[in-house]
């Protein structure tokens, strides 16, 4: 017993050394000489100010912009320290409650629009920092955008379709349009 | 399901069965008796090592000392990460504050990390601080991988040797694993993900103005490298919160694809090693091939149930079709970049290997989406399971396997040249039967007390899955939640902690225990009453005896949660 306990506590001593200082040390060393911006959280910045990152959703109510998807963190939506989702069960009443709620308020915004809301806008994220919905989710709210910036709905189409991100090397996960980017493109195009 | 569906569920398979094979040959020139190239490159390092540890790398030891060995050092491993959350408030790298992790959730914490489940009662970005993150939990990441690993390859060696007393040494077999395999493995797949967007500092918190003029705290930390052996090792806890569904923790599609690749790649490459090292490599195949006979049929049913949706939304204005513009399906808890396909494979992946991180949120899977993930990990986490302890669970299997063969034409069972007797079978039988045993009797326990029924948050059958998926999920080391149930309680970090512990060193010990006695054992000349078991008709024989197990201890539960659930959603009330 006390032949194993020199090898146990000196190498799990070892180990920390190695597996938990010097393997992120040079991890981190080599994130920050190669991809320094994606290391350092992806910061977009405008007028020189960081603004947020391309890879974290924010939260956007105003007409004019477009909406991220619903977010379930607590206390607010979008909220960087306190990931999560609803986990709300697929038969759990209050995710029903929660979607007629978000259909009404999308709808209240652009009462024009009849069509079906896509179901990215009506069920909250896994993060509840998702950066971005789907190009359906995205076309659905052009009219809101343009009505409210006073710009022809095919304008902000093709700024749309110009953030439109594929599916990644033709195959992997699903097209996808960046929320954050976006409305910064259409503040910058359109003041 | 639509055809990018199945094109992503079979670009995975094809890229892991091209790695599996090159994988499972470096791990045997790892772990090989004799010196190699492969063991000549590190032999500097290990040698420093072992004159600090006073370990004499050429002592061969017997089971039960390779166990004492593998007990001492885990318990020393628990006791280091309690100690270390109980005293992060007057450590350094604490640039968040926070407070000591209260008693019963750091024990539970400690047990979690130590065993490889990486349950997680606590939220990251919250509760742990740098220095916890780094020195407890990310060490334990590598460390609870290297212990997997080591019982395996004794367990491999019980099969290879012949008339010998000893099965290896833990504390070399264990150093090469986290030396030769985890590292440097760690360190590709930790730059691959910063590359994607995976943020790899030791910066503070950091505040903006959003552009609505409200204020995001953005998170950050050393995420990368503690991502890459979070897979790499099954062990899944998350550097955040929402674990792989962040952002920050799983940025793009490809970043997906590297964490699911990183998830099997160890399991499965065991099989060949494990192949290679009993002198025929039909053997690894046939292992593999179970595994896969299983997990791809539930993998499909998982992305076919989340693609067709969830009923309660479809007499609501809601388009959840698929088309070009978007996934469709269930996205409650999903990710748009991931959609179904990357949601659903990274779903079966995770249960099937005792990983346990999320990309989405299991709680919100669709019923039978949620009921597959659960029944993946009740099989025993053996269809590729925790790196080394899935491959050693099947080997349990397989001897149950050749036993009930050997029943039916009234012959002894032989498995690998060596017969299977009394003991070998009680040990297989306990590894089989503790974690059927821990899942059945922890939930009945936890239905009937209130301070289990009161972490509940979902009502009606669904409440009964979160409880039963989390009873599961210790019992089996994967460490993936029905998010929604509150475990951070006394009751929950207990009796979680209990199966964790239980799941993990007495199966440990109980395999062993079996190789130490089939290791002294001769090796017997495959005669015409053998069942050779590396034929198609072992391979069915396998996945039934698996299904079979699984099906009956756990259908009756079953039944009564995701079961129920999905027949009360079909009829809407």
């Amino acid at each position: 017993m006390t032949s194993l306990l020199r090898p146990a506590l000196v190498l799990l001593v070892g180990f920390t050394v190695i597996t938990g200082v010097a393997y992120p040390l040079l991890v981190t060393g080599a994130a920050q000489a190669v991809f320094p911006r994606e290391a350092n959280g992806s910061i977009v910045e405008s007028g020189g100010k960081p603004v947020g990152s391309s890879l974290l959703g924010q939260s956007f109510a105003e007409p004019r912009y477009f909406w991220s998807r619903p977010s379930a963190t607590s206390p607010d939506p979008y909220n960087g320290t306190a990931s999560g989702g609803s986990n709300q069960g697929p038969t759990n009443p209050a995710l029903t409650d929660a979607a007629k709620k978000r259909i009404a308020a999308l709808q209240a915004a652009d009462p024009g629009n009849t069509a079906p809301v896509p179901v990215e806008l009506v069920t909250a994220s896994g993060s509840g920092l998702d950066p971005e919905i789907s190009p359906a989710a995205a076309r659905y709210q052009v009219a809101r955008v343009a009505h409210a910036r006073g710009l022809d709905p095919a304008t902000v189409q093709s700024l749309v379709e110009s953030h439109t991100e594929g599916r990644q090397f033709g195959v992997l996960g699903e097209p996808r349009v960046n929320v954050l980017e976006l409305n910064l493109a259409l503040d910058a195009s359109h003041r | 399901m639509t055809t990018n569906d199945f094109l992503q569920i079979g670009l995975f398979l094809v890229v892991l069965l091209a790695l599996v094979k090159p994988m499972g040959h470096y791990m045997a020139l790892v772990f090989a008796d004799e010196p190699n190239r492969v063991t000549r490159f590190g032999a500097g390092a290990e040698r420093l090592l072992y004159r600090l540890a006073g370990v004499r790398s050429d002592e061969d030891m017997g089971w039960k000392r390779y166990a004492m060995a593998m007990l001492v050092f885990n318990v020393a491993g628990v006791a280091f990460v309690y100690l270390l959350q109980r005293t992060q408030q007057w450590l350094p790298l604490n640039p968040q504050h926070f407070a000591a992790v209260a008693p019963d959730s750091a024990m539970n914490t400690a047990v979690s990390f130590v065993t490889n489940t990486n349950w997680q009662g606590y939220a990251g970005e919250s509760t742990m601080s740098y220095l916890t993150q780094a020195l407890g939990l990310a060490v334990q990441n590598f460390l609870s991988a290297a212990t997997g690993i080591a019982v395996l390859i004794a367990v491999v060696r019980g099969f290879a040797r012949r008339g010998a007393a000893a099965v290896g040494n833990f504390w070399v077999d264990m150093t090469r694993a986290t030396l030769y395999v985890l590292l440097p493995f760690s360190i590709v797949i930790a730059l691959l993900l910063v590359s994607q967007g995976v943020v790899q500092n030791v910066a503070p918190y950091l505040d903006v103005a959003t552009l609505e003029h409200g204020r995001q705290t953005l998170p950050m930390g050393p995420a990368a490298s503690q991502v890459a052996i979070k897979m790499l090792g099954t062990n899944g806890g998350g550097f955040f919160n929402a674990n792989s569904a962040h952002p920050f923790e799983n940025p793009t599609p490809f970043s997906n694809f590297v964490e699911m690749i990183a998830i099997f790649l160890i399991p499965g490459a065991l099989c060949c090693t494990f192949g290679r090292m009993v002198g025929d490599r039909r053997q690894g195949w046939a292992i593999l091939a179970t595994m896969l006979v299983i997990f791809v049929p539930l993998a499909v049913g998982l992305v076919a149930a989340e693609q067709a949706g969830n009923p309660a939304l479809h007499g609501l204005a809601v388009d959840a079709h698929a088309t070009a513009l978007q996934s469709g399906g269930n996205m409650e808890g999903k990710e748009t970049r991931f959609g179904i396909a990357s949601s659903g494979l990274f779903a079966a992946i995770t249960t099937a290997a005792s990983c346990g991180a999320v990309n989405a949120m299991h709680d919100s899977l669709t019923p039978l989406g949620g009921l597959v993930p659960m029944w993946l990990m009740q099989l025993g986490e053996v269809v590729f399971g925790g790196v080394g302890s899935g491959l050693y669970g099947m080997l349990a299997f397989a001897v149950v396997a050749v036993f009930i063969a050997g029943l039916m034409v009234g012959r002894t069972p032989e498995y690998l040249g060596k017969k299977i007797e009394a003991h070998e079978m009680k040990m297989a039988s306990l590894a089989v039967l503790v974690p059927c045993a821990l899942v059945v009797v922890c939930t009945a326990v936890a239905v009937m007390v209130p301070a289990g029924v009161a972490g509940v948050a979902n009502p009606g059958a669904h409440g009964f899955s979160e409880i039963l998926y989390a009873v599961s999920s210790a019992s089996n080391n994967n460490g993936s939640a029905f998010g929604g149930l509150s475990a951070n309680t006394p009751f929950w970090n207990v009796l979680l902690a209990i199966c964790m512990f239980l799941a993990r060193f007495p199966l440990a010990i109980a395999m062993l225990a079996m190789a130490g006695s089939l290791a002294a054992k001769g090796h017997v000349p495959p005669s015409a009453g053998t069942l050779p078991t590396h034929t198609p008709l072992f391979v069915t024989l396998l996945t039934c005896v698996v299904i079979v197990v699984g099906a009956l201890t756990f259908l009756p539960a079953l039944a009564l949660g995701p079961i129920v659930e999905h027949l009360t959603s079909l009829t809407g009330h």
